[in-house]
């Protein structure tokens, strides 16, 4: 985040564009003609359920996996990302679900990894003082940034991924499951960080199961169903409508639980 | 540290203990060793066990000359292991890097000796096919996803029989003796006044990047390492090695070939641990996805990887050849394979990947070297001698596996 002043995309533009992105596994379509747009200074959450697609599309988006068809348009030119090298540099970050660190290597490592400063000569000073700038503006509290990452906790272990995906003034990150292994306190610092990014420009892609933080922060709840787009929304939808987006049916197992509580409710009532 | 009103980035945690004093540094060293991060300690207590032990069988063995003879042997099988550290650092191995330096020394003697072309040509073209036969392994691993055990596997068996093949019939090749090669590998020792010079280049080094660095971080508002433990670790170490030195001086002095062997060590640790490279190689041995996720090109880190261990191996298998003042059949077989692989293990390189350092090769090959010397000096038989060094390297992984599931507990894997 530090030292970042110059985002190119100004607010409301088109930062991202998939059209008709499709991702074959052999026989199985994990995603099936997926359009999304993702314009500056918005949050786009990804909601599904299990085996919806959502982070192969985050995969697809980060470069770790290539789409079978469709088109990614990026800052208005079509683009292949075909390694997470060329997403990272083309400015999308990514944290993913299981975070991708290393535990042998310290916090500074780990933030810089793959872009150190000085390759030749690396400037350790420099790095450590950004690595705790960068912490404290996240409002981390990480005991010491010389310790391996094996000795932090889960929470910590996250807030370093999500500094590491801003150390490199990207213009969308995308975050999986963020607040999954969160504390509550934790859980808001990682919402206010949401919200902090988007207010700089940056376009946000959130993936979370957990509805109550996907209103709390989203622009707009994107559903995907068997890898399929099921509908876009907005944070005032109904939970029951973004359930019954979410699992295909208004029939289905939640609003089953929720009518037999209710009629359980009356009953006892009764 | 208290007086200070905008405490410094590093320091403003107040769960983490700082202790800048002197036993606050010895207390740190312990708490390390007894979450299982042990270093070079394993290696430090084993040296001095087998220097008792074996000065007390026979007191030649601490004599400078039989040390100054043992560094001319590190050299060798050193120079080979540092290759090693380079594959087992990604959690790869090469079985291959015996019969890889067997072949190098037969290449040097039949385009040398028998064609008659340039030294320096035939050693360069020896290193050429050593990084050529790594770049094979990487391929075969890269693209075909074949384990490195299998691979270099097969290479050693392959290059051992092209080793047979170019040495012909004869199967030995005399190096001549009068050539700067032999020289190199036999005679040739750094004469003493440099030597005593070389011995205070460490401390210095350390006292002048110490300060540089202490300066830059009290700068940028970071906690500095004190003076005073700077100064007294740089004076320790000069001191040691200034008795070192002199020591071997009382005998013939330092060899150059060890000399070399210490410049490639330093080389690789600078490059290891002070450059991109280097930490990418620490990343891709820790979390390959993780790396490759950042951004890493992982493939060509494997690709530097096998082509350094090969290239190392092929220079380490000429210093041999230069050291015999021959290359035959027999260069390369026995035990050289599994020494080079030992003493990396035993230096405190990890077989996991992620963990290791250039200097464990150094320190590993002086343990080895100096059990096998210890042994001969006792005329012991080979068959004596293998099982011993073969105890020595199972209590090395032993140690190895246990502080690595202690450092696991303790959050410091």
């Amino acid at each position: 985040m530090a030292g970042s002043t110059h985002i190119s995309a100004r607010k409301g533009e088109r930062i991202l564009s998939l059209r008709g992105v499709s991702k074959k596994f052999g026989a199985v379509s994990a995603l099936t003609d997926i359009d999304l747009d993702i314009h500056a200074g918005e949050v786009v959450a990804l909601v599904g359920d299990n085996g919806a697609g959502k982070s192969t599309l985050v995969k697809v988006l980060a470069g770790v996996h290539q789409p079978t068809s469709g088109t990614v348009e990026f800052m208005g030119r079509q683009v292949t990302m075909d390694s997470p090298a060329a997403a990272l540099n083309m400015g999308i970050a990514t944290v993913f679900q299981d975070l991708a660190l290393c535990e042998n290597l310290d916090v500074v490592a780990n933030l810089f990894l793959g872009h150190e400063m000085s390759p030749w000569r690396l400037d350790e000073v420099q790095m450590e003082v950004r690595a705790w700038t960068l912490l404290k503006e996240l409002a981390a509290r990480i005991p010491s940034v010389r310790e391996p990452i094996a000795s932090l906790s889960g929470g910590q272990r996250q807030t370093v991924a999500i500094a590491r995906s801003l150390l490199l003034d990207p213009k969308i990150i995308m975050l999986d499951e963020p607040t999954a292994a969160l504390g509550v306190a934790q859980t808001a610092e990682v919402l206010n960080l949401i919200e902090r990014v988007r207010d700089r420009g940056l376009g946000v892609i959130i993936i979370s199961h957990n509805m109550e933080d996907v209103r709390a922060v989203a622009d707009r709840i994107v559903v995907l169903r068997l890898g399929r787009n099921n509908g876009v929304f907005t944070p005032e939808t109904s939970n029951q409508e973004l359930v019954a987006a979410i699992t295909g049916a208004t029939e289905n197992a939640v609003s089953r639980r929720n009518e037999r509580l209710e009629s359980e409710a009356r009953g006892e009532h009764a | 540290m208290t007086q200070n009103p905008t405490p410094m980035l590093d320091r403003s945690d107040a769960r983490v203990r700082h202790d800048d004093s002197l036993m606050g540094a010895v207390r740190e060293f312990l708490d390390r060793v007894k979450s299982g991060d042990l270093g070079m300690l394993p290696v430090a207590i084993g040296l001095v066990v087998i220097s008792v032990v074996f000065s007390a069988l026979n007191p030649v063995f601490l004599a400078p000359n039989n040390l100054v003879n043992m560094l001319f042997d590190c050299a060798t099988v050193g120079v080979i292991s540092l290759g090693i550290v380079c594959v087992l650092m990604l959690g790869e191995i090469d079985l291959s890097v015996g019969s890889m330096s067997g072949f190098a020394s037969a290449m040097v003697g039949v385009l040398w000796v028998n064609m008659g072309l340039p030294v320096g040509l035939a050693i360069l073209a020896a290193l050429i096919v050593g990084a050529l036969v790594g770049s094979i392994y990487a391929f075969l691993f890269n693209k075909l996803g074949m384990p490195s055990f299998i691979s270099t596997l097969s290479g050693l068996l392959a290059i051992l029989g092209m080793q047979l093949y170019i040495l012909g019939p004869t199967g030995s090749i005399n190096l001549p003796f009068a050539s700067a090669l032999v020289g190199f590998g036999q005679l040739w020792i750094i004469p003493k006044w440099l030597s005593h010079l070389l011995a205070l280049l460490p401390g210095a080094v350390m006292v002048l990047t110490g300060m540089s660095v202490m300066r830059r971080r009290t700068a940028a508002n970071l906690s500095a390492q004190p003076l005073g433990r700077l100064v007294l670790k740089a004076a320790v170490l000069t001191a040691a090695l200034e008795f070192a030195v002199w020591y071997l001086n009382l005998g013939r002095g330092v060899p150059l070939m060890f000399g070399l062997f210490v410049a490639l060590v330093v080389a690789l640790n600078y490059a290891l641990t002070r450059t991109q490279w280097g930490r990418s190689m620490f990343a891709v041995g820790g979390n390959r996805e993780a790396a490759r996720r950042s951004g890493i090109n992982v493939k060509r880190i494997y690709l530097s990887a096998f082509m350094l261990c090969s290239t190392f191996a092929a220079l380490g298998g000429m210093l041999s050849a230069s050291r015999l003042a021959s290359s035959s059949q027999q260069a390369g077989t026995g035990d050289v394979n599994l020494n080079a692989i030992a003493a990396a293990v035993i230096g405190g390189t990890s077989l996991f990947g992620g963990r290791g350092s250039a200097w464990s090769a150094l320190l590993g090959i002086i343990v080895i070297q100096a059990i096998s010397n210890g042994l001969t000096l006792l005329n012991l038989s080979s068959s004596l001698r293998y099982m011993i060094t073969g105890g020595v390297l199972a209590t090395a992984v032993i140690v190895d596996s246990l502080a690595r599931r202690s450092r696991v507990s303790h959050g410091r894997a």
